[in-house]
């Protein structure tokens, strides 16, 4: 960042502003109004699904290691995010059934340190699954994380002394606004980025080329693929927090393995190892899942009747994660980065084949 | 506990175990040939139910037709499936291939959604496997279903070790399975191999399937999920790639599961996890399964 830091900083100021009129934020200062909220809820879930994406990408794409777990740690981040930020009146009317264990009654956090609570406990759970899970490779550890998950969620659904088990919970205050969730994506994306140009970064991405060869250079493969898992399972509980207090009620049944399917679909849409692309690729999911709603909704041209078909949606998903493994493994991105200077590179190839096409070559 | 309750629950422990036991046998002979875990092969199970449900309901074929039609399209699709889904990307990475199969195993089942709605349908069934239709022996009610389960599984089960073991087509079937480049250059068509064994294997599911269908007679597009995945565990649990094993280790999941539920009803909430379970714990403990061959990772 050093270099460019002028750059740098202009972008971000100028991102900033955008987010504050956006947010509502210049209203009492300037007069200038919010967007509307719809725009302003897919932006929101654009950059939630931008830190799972991320963080699946972390361990999947960089890693090699195959982990279908993603659902599990976001409950763990959704769940705990929800009983600290719910103040004790919220809780009382939710815990009808079952009375809520009595430290956690009365514990009211802010949402800062609930979020990073969020991701800790999804971060330690990941330690428990990934010690004995990691020791698998290939599909198995795919399989076997994915029965974690679904071990942790049927926890969850029976534990209802803390969860509240198949009702969910409701009324969890909707603390989450832009900066929230851009905020997290954006820290997300900088550590991610940060970090695989570190030398554990490429210790990572060595273990995804080539256990035996990386093992031979003398990495320590299972605390690497550990800390991986860590760091991943760390921002799923983050980004499990954040909806948690976009949507503001959850249940064990919205953890099921459909949601690590769509995290799974961005990430490999927008490239296994790449970082861009995974953002890039949950913002064209996340547009695209509330666009396809006109296909799902009936309308009428006139006297045509054009009916909608419900889950036609899911359909177009499935299909096209099938057609990008099959056809275009390498995704949007592959594992390349999208960059200011790769940007400049392309424009500037692009003007030079212009200019030979008018005659005057470069 | 009284005796007789402990064999009702028995009875129904082996006909859900032999039910695990048709569909593991799928998942076995698939990973056995490509090492891939076809994910698709539960969902394959749904589609045969609602194939009975709509030959029977919309088209009244007798019941002979409707099942042979239901097993012979679902053999179909799973050539589809391979052909389409599998067969390009069978020198990709086999993660590449996973994430293929768990695509495809979405798209049946919203397709599904879409086809058939959400709505869970009655499945119909013959007058002998109506649900007043049972035996008693010594107390214990067994309905009849409950008795044809695990008979159909047993016949089933020998005329696939016949083809297996007895026929040029299994033959080349294990030299497949146990060097996919080697068979191809002792002349073996490799790909009319696996298209067999997805056919067998999809057919296996569809008979699971119409017979979850009589056994739980209420069907809907997402019923192949857990079946699915839990017939996988138990190809994994009595060791993959084999035949006899995945027999062994869906009788033993189903018989634990009921098992479990009946003696320790505290922890019935569980029922689903033991599963995984076992999984973990076979991956860790015993990797090639109960009596999985021992095979070396080539690097």
């Amino acid at each position: 960042m050093s270099r460019h830091l002028k750059r740098d900083l202009v972008i971000l100021v100028c991102v900033a502003l955008v987010v504050a009129w956006a947010n509502g934020d210049l209203k009492d200062l300037l007069g200038i109004p919010g967007w509307q909220s719809y725009a302003v809820r897919i932006i929101n879930m654009c950059a939630i699904n931008a830190v799972l994406a991320l963080s699946l990408n972390l361990v999947n794409g960089f890693t090699g290691q195959f982990s279908l777990g993603h659902a599990g740690f976001m409950a763990l981040g959704a769940y705990t995010t929800a009983l600290l930020t719910m103040d004790m009146a919220a809780k009382d009317r939710v815990f009808f059934m079952t009375p809520l264990v009595e430290p956690l009654r009365n514990l009211t956090l802010p949402f800062l340190p609930a979020l990073v609570l969020a991701g800790i406990v999804a971060g330690l759970f990941s330690l428990l699954v990934g010690v004995p899970a990691l020791r698998l490779r290939g599909d198995y550890l795919g399989i076997a994380t994915l029965g974690f998950a679904e071990i942790i969620r049927l926890i969850i659904q029976n534990v209802r002394k803390v969860t509240n088990g198949a009702l969910g919970l409701k009324g969890i205050p909707p603390v989450v606004n832009l900066w929230w969730t851009l905020g997290s994506a954006f820290v997300c994306y900088l550590m991610l980025r940060n970090f695989l140009a570190s030398s554990y970064g490429r210790a990572f991405k060595s273990i995804r080329e080539n256990e035996t060869a990386a093992q031979a250079m003398g990495i320590d493969l299972f605390k690497h693929k550990l800390l991986s898992f860590f760091i991943s399972s760390f921002w799923a509980g983050v980004g499990g927090g954040l909806l948690a207090s976009l949507l503001t009620t959850i249940d064990p049944v919205q953890f099921k393995f459909p949601l690590t399917f769509q995290v799974l679909l961005t990430v490999v849409l927008g490239g296994m190892g790449s970082l861009s692309g995974s953002i890039i690729a949950a913002g064209i999911v996340t547009y695209l899942m509330e666009f396809l709603r006109v296909v799902e909704e009936t309308h009428y041209w006139g006297s045509i009747t054009i009916p909608g078909i419900p889950g036609l949606r899911m359909v177009i998903f499935s299909l096209a994660l099938v057609v990008v493994v099959v056809w275009y493994p390498k995704g949007l991105m592959g594992d390349r980065e999208l960059t200011v200077a790769g940007i400049k590179g392309v424009l500037g190839r692009v003007r030079q084949r212009l200019r030979i096409k008018g005659g005057r070559p470069a | 506990m009284q005796l007789s309750m402990f064999f009702q629950h028995l009875a129904n422990a082996i006909s859900l175990g032999s039910l695990y036991s048709l569909v593991a046998i799928g998942y076995t002979m698939v990973y056995g040939i490509l090492r891939l875990i076809n994910f698709a092969h539960g969902d394959l199970l749904m589609l045969a139910a609602y194939i009975v449900y709509y030959g029977r309901g919309m088209f009244h074929l007798p019941w002979v037709p409707s099942i042979l039609l239901a097993i012979l399209l679902t053999a179909a699709i799973g050539i589809i499936v391979e052909r389409s889904a599998y067969r390009p990307l069978r020198d990709s990475p086999r993660t590449t291939i996973l994430i293929s199969a768990i695509g495809v195993s979405f798209l049946v089942e919203n397709l599904g959604l879409v086809l058939f709605g959400g709505r869970p349908q009655p499945f119909p069934l013959p007058v002998f496997f109506d649900s007043g239709s049972a035996q008693e022996i010594g107390g214990v009610r067994i309905e009849n279903v409950t008795f044809a389960i695990p008979v159909v599984t047993l016949v089933l089960l020998y005329v696939l070790l016949h083809i297996v073991h007895r026929t040029k087509t299994g033959m080349a079937m294990r030299a497949v399975a146990k060097d996919f480049d080697t068979a191809r250059l002792m002349g073996i068509d490799v790909n009319r191999i696996v298209a067999t064994t997805f056919a067998i294997g999809s057919a296996l599911a569809a008979v699971g399937g119409i017979m979850w269908g009589m056994k739980f007679p209420q069907i809907n597009p997402l019923m192949g999920m857990m079946p699915g995945m839990k017939c996988f565990i138990a190809a994994v649990f009595g060791g993959i790639g084999n035949i006899q094993g995945a027999v062994i280790g869906g009788f033993i999941l189903g018989v634990a599961e009921i098992m479990i539920v009946a003696f320790l009803p505290s922890i019935s909430g569980y029922r689903d996890a033991f599963a995984f379970v076992i999984l973990i714990g076979t991956l860790l403990l015993r990797p090639t399964g109960l009596i999985g061959e021992k095979v070396a990772e080539k690097v």
